[in-house]
C-alpha cells in the first residue's frame, strides 16, 4: 500500500537515544508495474509437430528418435543409452538441416537453486558437445539451463528426480537466436 | 556499546532482586538462546487526540507481535493487567506490574492530525522501577503507521538485548503460483513480518534468487526474460530495471552486491563451466575472479568487502570456499559430511550461513568464517537459501515439505524459534534488506 520513498519518517528523539544507530543511505520502497516488453519465457509459440510417421517431423524426432537424455545425481556424464539417443538425434539433425536446436539442461530438486542452474548448463553442454562431435554445426546449437525450476515430473520421489535430471533437445524451424 | 553485562533472562529473574538499584537487569543474551522468554506488557497506545484512537490498539498489537515473534519475549495479556495506562506522562504504578510478573513495560501514545501522526513510547524496567533509556518520538505519515510500530519495537529490542533491531526492514522474495512443472514466479517485496506484500514483476518471466542492495534501494536477481538466465538490476522505488553483466554466449546468474553497492559478483556459465565474475556497476568494467574447470556459484561478500565466500564442486562435491574479493587462491572451509552450498556472510562478519545436504536431509547451518564451530540450525526434506536479518541474529530461508509447497521460515542463530513467515501463497528465495533509516 505504501511507497516508503514517499513517507519519510522523522525520528525525533524526545531526548537523544544513545544506542540508536540508524544506517545511512537510501530508501527501500515498493516497486511499480512490470514494464519490460519482449519477454519470451511466458510467450506462446505455436507450430505444427507433424505426424510422427513422417520421419522429418518434430513429432517423429520427439517420439521415435527421443528428444532427451538422462543423468545420474550431480553428474553431467553421458550414459551409453544417452549417447545412443544423441547419435540418433545427430543423424536426424543432419538429415534435417532446416531445424535449429536449443538444448535445455535440467536438474532434480535435490540441490540448491543456483548450483542447479550451473549443473543444468553442464548437462546441456555435454549433450551439445556430443552432437558437435557427431558433425552438427555449432552455429545451429544453443543451450539454456533451467536448473530445478522446470521439472517434468513433480513428485518428491526418486522416480521423478530420475526423469528430471535431463537434457532436452528442442528443435524448431529457423535459426537459433 | 558494551555487552559485558548480557545475561540470560532466567538468571536476571533470579538475580534482579539482589542487584543494586542502579544495575540494568533487563538484559537478554541472544546468542545462547533464551529458554525462558522475558514477560512484557504492551498496553494500548494512549490516544492523545480523538483521531489517534483508531491506531492505539493496532500499534500495540504490532509491537507485541514483533517482540513475541523473536522468541525472546512473552506478552502478559492485557486482560491480566491491573494498572490502566490512561496518560503517557502519568507515573507508573510498578507494584501493579510486578504483581503480574511483568519485567518490561512499554507505554505509548499516538496523536493523529490529518495524514500525519506522532508516536511516542517509553520503556520501563519493572523490577528496578526505573525507566530504561529516554522516551522517543516518531513522526510521519499515517500510511507508515506499521513502520512506526516497527521503530518502537526496534528501540525496545535494542535496549534490552544490546543488539540492533531488525523489525523495520523489508524482504524481497519470489512469490510462486501455478503448477509445479511450469511455475509462475514473481519478484515480490514485503515487510519482515509478512505485511504489505507488493509484486515487483508480472510473472511472464521466470525469476529466481534476488538480493537486496546494502542501502535497500535496489535489488538484483536472475531473470529468464530473454529466454536464458540473465541478471536484472531493479530500482525498488520506481520498479525500473535493466539487464546488466552481459557476457556473450554465457548464462549469467547468482548476482550479489558488494558491501558498498558499487559492484556485483555473479556466476557466468558457458561451455560446461561456471566461473565467478565481478562487475563494476558504474564503469561496466568486468573482471573474472575464478577460472577453474568446475562450478563456482552462490558468492557472498564479507561485510568489509575484502573476501568472497562461494560454493564450488572443484573437490568433487559442493563445498564452501573463501577467496580474496579480487580473485586469487580459494581456501576450502567446509569439511563436514555431505554437500555444502549457498554460503552467506553474516552482516556482523562473524559467521557464514549455508545450506547443507546429507543423507537425504537438508539443513540450514552456520559456521565461523574459517569453517570451525559448524552448527546446524534446521533439518527437513528441503531447506535452502539462508538470508540474514540486518542484525545478524535471525536467518530466513526456504523450506519445502515433502510434496508440499515452498514457504519462508525464520530461525535464530541458536537454532531456536523456528517459525513460518506468513506469505499470501507459496514463496521462496527470501532476501532480507537492511534496517531502514
Amino acid at each position: 500500500m505504501t511507497l516508503f520513498s514517499k513517507t519519510l519518517l522523522v525520528v525525533a528523539a524526545l531526548a537523544l537515544a544513545a544506542c540508536n544507530n540508524p544506517r545511512g543511505g537510501g530508501t527501500f520502497g515498493g516497486g511499480g508495474a512490470d514494464g519490460f516488453g519482449g519477454m519470451h519465457d511466458g510467450g506462446i509459440q505455436s507450430g505444427s509437430l507433424g505426424d510422427p510417421n513422417d520421419p522429418n517431423s518434430i513429432a517423429h524426432f520427439q517420439q521415435r528418435i527421443g528428444d532427451r537424455v538422462f543423468f545420474t545425481t550431480d553428474s553431467s556424464s553421458l550414459s551409453e543409452e544417452g549417447r545412443a539417443t544423441l547419435n540418433a538425434q545427430a543423424r536426424w539433425l543432419t538429415a534435417n538441416p532446416q531445424f535449429s536446436i536449443v538444448i535445455e539442461g535440467h536438474a532434480d530438486e535435490r540441490g540448491t537453486r543456483e548450483y542447479n542452474v550451473a549443473l543444468g548448463e553442464l548437462r546441456a553442454n555435454a549433450a551439445m558437445q556430443y552432437l558437435i562431435s557427431q558433425g552438427i554445426r555449432a552455429d545451429r546449437l544453443r543451450t539454456v539451463s533451467f536448473g530445478k525450476d522446470r521439472p517434468v515430473e513433480a513428485c518428491p520421489e526418486q522416480r521423478c528426480w530420475d526423469v528430471n535430471r535431463r537434457a532436452v533437445t528442442v528443435v524448431s524451424r529457423g535459426r537459433t537466436s | 556499546m558494551t555487552r559485558l553485562f548480557l545475561l540470560l533472562s532466567a538468571l536476571v529473574a533470579l538475580l534482579a532482586p539482589l542487584a543494586p538499584a542502579h544495575a540494568q537487569p533487563l538484559r537478554l543474551q541472544i546468542t545462547e538462546g533464551v529458554i525462558e522468554p522475558m514477560p512484557f506488557a504492551m498496553p494500548a497506545f494512549v490516544p492523545e487526540n480523538s483521531a489517534g484512537a483508531q491506531y492505539s490498539d493496532a500499534l500495540a498489537r504490532v509491537v507485541a507481535a514483533n517482540l513475541t515473534n523473536t522468541g525472546l519475549f512473552r506478552e502478559v495479556p492485557r486482560d491480566a493487567h491491573i494498572a490502566r495506562v490512561s496518560s503517557f506522562d502519568a507515573s507508573v504504578s510498578f507494584s501493579d506490574w510486578r504483581a503480574i510478573n511483568v519485567q518490561a513495560l512499554i507505554t505509548g501514545a499516538v496523536e493523529v492530525s490529518g495524514n500525519r501522526m506522532t508516536v511516542k513510547f517509553r520503556l520501563f524496567d519493572v523490577l528496578s522501577g526505573q525507566q530504561m533509556g529516554q522516551g522517543m518520538q516518531f513522526a510521519g505519515s499515517t500510511d507508515s503507521w506499521r513502520r512506526m510500530a516497527h521503530k518502537v519495537s526496534d528501540a525496545v529490542y535494542s535496549r534490552i538485548t544490546g543488539e540492533e533491531g531488525y523489525f523495520d526492514s523489508r524482504v524481497v522474495f519470489v512469490s510462486e503460483s501455478g503448477p509445479r512443472g511450469n511455475r509462475t514466479k514473481r519478484l515480490a517485496i514485503m515487510d519482515q513480518d509478512g505485511e504489505n506484500v507488493q509484486m515487483l514483476t508480472d510473472g511472464r518471466a521466470l525469476v529466481i534468487a534476488p538480493r537486496v542492495a546494502p542501502g535497500g534501494e535496489r535489488a538484483v536477481y536472475t531473470t529468464y526474460e530473454t529466454g536464458a538466465p540473465r541478471i536484472a538490476l531493479m530500482n525498488l522505488a520506481t520498479g525500473q530495471r535493466q539487464l546488466v553483466g552481459d557476457i556473450p554466449g554465457a548464462m549469467t546468474f547468482s548476482p550479489r552486491f558488494s558491501p558498498d553497492g558499487q559492484s556485483l559478483v555473479f556466476s557466468a556459465a558457458r561451455g560446461g563451466n561456471t566461473d565467478l565474475f565481478r562487475l563494476n556497476l558504474g564503469s561496466g568494467q568486468m573482471q573474472q575472479l575464478t577460472s577453474s574447470s568446475s562450478i563456482a556459484t552462490s558468492p557472498s561478500f564479507s561485510p568489509d568487502g575484502r573476501n568472497i565466500t562461494f560454493e564450488s564442486d572443484r573437490s568433487g562435491t559442493s563445498q564452501i570456499y573463501v577467496m580474496p574479493a579480487t580473485g586469487g587462491e580459494a581456501r576450502r572451509i567446509s569439511f563436514g559430511q555431505g554437500r555444502y552450498g549457498t554460503p552467506v556472510w553474516s552482516p556482523r562478519g562473524d559467521l557464514i550461513a549455508f545450506t547443507k545436504s546429507h543423507a537425504g536431509r537438508f539443513h540450514i547451518g552456520v559456521m565461523r568464517t574459517d569453517g570451525s564451530e559448524e552448527r546446524l540450525l534446521t533439518a527437513s526434506f528441503l531447506d535452502e537459501g539462508p538470508t540474514w536479518a540486518p542484525n545478524g541474529r535471525v536467518i530466513m530461508f526456504t523450506r519445502e515439505a515433502q510434496g508440499g509447497d515452498p514457504a519462508l521460515y525464520s530461525v535464530d542463530i541458536s537454532g531456536r524459534n523456528l517459525r513460518r513467515v506468513p506469505t499470501p501463497g507459496p514463496a521462496s528465495d527470501p532476501a532480507w534488506g537492511p534496517l531502514l533509516p
